[in-house]
């Protein structure tokens, strides 16, 4: 019976060390090695080294144009939505009703994507907003199948993510720094540049890396509110594994898109770090 | 302030409402109220696609949540006051699988599982005259790597959280290792696995983009759902919608006061 601790540690380690050398490591590591190879006649991969699919990204630029700009804007465009919602529940709104609204934010994120991005079909397709538009006289709007309305959705699906960070890093600021400010004479604007803003980066900084990221994987929001016509990486990525079987070239765009997330990511914390705000406190949720 | 959240609200909610408010249309127009009638909740339930599809994600998710919890625990028992480079591996590889796109994960997946298959197969079937292939185990396998990273992340930060006197009590007292565990840690944890199963059962039984390449044979409901869109958008769908996200959402309120409770009740 009696068993070493180490022992004991290593069974307990057991079951999620083999899932993530056999769902994680093996499989990260079949898309590297597939990324230098070919495309079997017949679709799928034939063993080769090679690197004709790096060299042929090009030919799915568009798919890499597109997520580069849209996913920076969205991530832009649901940090500014974000932020004075979450100065509200922070340092305005009453506690008692603090953590309902909370609440009430995070709820639809857990909700299924697919059926939230679905709703604006309705809302931007020509009997939405685009009717309620011409009826007001405002003129003939077309807006489903276009970019504003991939990012919409995508500000649409990603907001809560970016409100949470925000508020945990504002709702522990220290309001006696605000009042020494104003005791020294500063006007709201200024304690708010110069003291509440620069204390709430870290918040800013996760949120917006943690709906970057997910949106440079995005693949839902551009096939359902963009229509074909604005096209992501992961709609490259799922024409490539499903239908043209083009597994060589579908490995070596996925490491691209990997690749392309660590640096930017790496970027932005180098940079955030320079204008200090990347601390300890920049973690995972 | 107050206005500017409202309309926040607004616009979170609004595209929610008018899918529940459309599937209580009488109508056959899924873009217009007219009058109300439960008929397409009828039409959805009595769908054999549906109930099917139905079946499939609620086993996918009730499975991979169990394994998850039960895995994410195990490991998060262990890396609990762990240091050195074992820990440092489990923290990458729990950062990483929370981390990479969904649809990294998927494509990996896919072709790693096929290409294994393909090379277990031959000598596989004549032996025992069974195929390996893409389907309920290999989805349940890939929910199971991210919703089990989640686990781990939940239960570490609550034995983090735990107080080492209680433990050590129960060693005064005269307890074993096994009877603490039962007795005293596993009780305290209990809130956070719970979350944790929950959470991961949501996350499981909405997933679309993982899949969407390792379901193999298998739809499972958000696969149904994405293409019947593809076919028309229609009140049957909003009706579906309606059900899943309320499911959803009662599963969230569970797992919020599991959540709170896990983390109330440090001082007792």
């Amino acid at each position: 019976m009696a068993m070493s601790r180490q022992g004991a540690r290593y069974l307990l380690l057991g079951p999620a060390g083999l899932w993530y050398a056999a769902l994680l490591v093996l499989p990260l590591a079949v898309v590297l090695v597939y990324s230098f190879g070919e495309r079997a006649a017949a679709g799928g991969y034939a063993p080769a080294f090679t690197l004709a699919q790096y060299a042929n990204l090009g030919s799915r630029w568009t798919a890499f144009q597109n997520t580069l700009v849209l996913a920076p804007a969205g991530t832009l465009a649901a940090l500014l939505i974000a932020y004075p919602l979450a100065y509200y529940l922070a340092v305005r709104v009453d506690p008692k009703w603090r953590t309902v609204l909370l609440v009430l934010v995070i709820v639809p994120f857990w909700t299924s994507i697919l059926i939230r991005s679905y709703a604006w079909i309705y809302l931007l397709g020509g009997r939405g907003i685009p009717q309620l538009l011409a009826d007001l006289g405002l003129g003939d709007w077309r807006l489903i199948n276009t970019p504003f309305a991939v990012l919409v959705g995508i500000i649409y699906g990603y907001l809560p993510l970016m409100v949470f960070p925000i508020y945990v890093s504002l709702e522990k600021l220290d309001k006696r720094l605000l009042e020494a400010a104003s005791d020294l004479g500063a006007p709201p604007w200024r304690r708010f540049v110069q003291v509440t803003l620069p204390l709430s980066l870290p918040g800013v900084a996760t949120g917006s890396m943690l709906v970057f990221i997910l949106l440079m994987g995005e693949y839902l929001i551009p096939q359902m509110l963009g229509g074909g016509k604005v096209f992501f990486v992961g709609n490259a990525l799922v024409d490539l594994f499903l239908q043209s079987r083009n597994w060589a070239f579908g490995s070596a765009m996925a490491v691209t898109l990997v690749a392309t997330m660590l640096v930017v990511v790496t970027v932005y914390m180098r940079f955030l770090k320079r204008i200090g705000a990347a601390r300890d406190d920049v973690g995972l949720m | 302030m107050r206005i500017y959240a409202l309309s926040v609200y607004l616009f979170l909610y609004l595209p929610i409402g008018i899918i529940a408010l459309f599937s209580f249309s009488a109508g056959r127009s899924a873009s217009q109220m007219q009058g109300f009638s439960l008929q397409w909740y009828g039409k959805a339930l009595s769908n054999p696609f549906v109930i099917d599809a139905l079946k499939t994600s609620a086993t996918v998710a009730f499975t991979s949540a169990v394994l998850a919890s039960v895995f994410g625990t195990m490991a998060a028992l262990a890396l609990a006051g762990m240091k050195g480079r074992l820990r440092a591996l489990f923290d990458a590889m729990v950062y990483v699988a929370i981390m990479i796109p969904g649809i990294v994960i998927g494509i990996a997946t896919l072709i790693a599982l096929v290409t294994v298959f393909d090379g277990v197969n031959p000598w596989l079937e004549p032996l025992t005259g069974y195929r390996l292939s893409m389907g309920f185990g290999s989805l349940t396998a890939a929910h199971v790597l991210f919703t089990m990273s989640l686990v781990i992340v939940i239960v570490r930060a609550r034995i983090e959280a735990l107080d080492r006197t209680l433990i050590e009590a129960s060693g005064d007292l005269g307890a074993g290792p096994v009877a603490t565990f039962w007795q005293v840690t596993l009780p305290l944890l209990s809130p956070a696995i719970l979350a944790g199963f929950l959470l991961s059962f949501t996350f499981s039984f909405d997933d679309f983009i993982i899949a969407f390449f390792v379901a193999g044979s298998e739809t499972t409901l958000p696969i149904y759902i994405f293409s019947s869109i593809r076919r028309g958008v229609t009140p049957e769908i909003n009706a579906i919608g309606t059900m899943v996200m309320g499911a959803s959402l009662l599963l969230l309120v569970v797992a919020q006061v599991m959540l709170r409770r896990a983390g109330g009740n440090n001082r007792t």
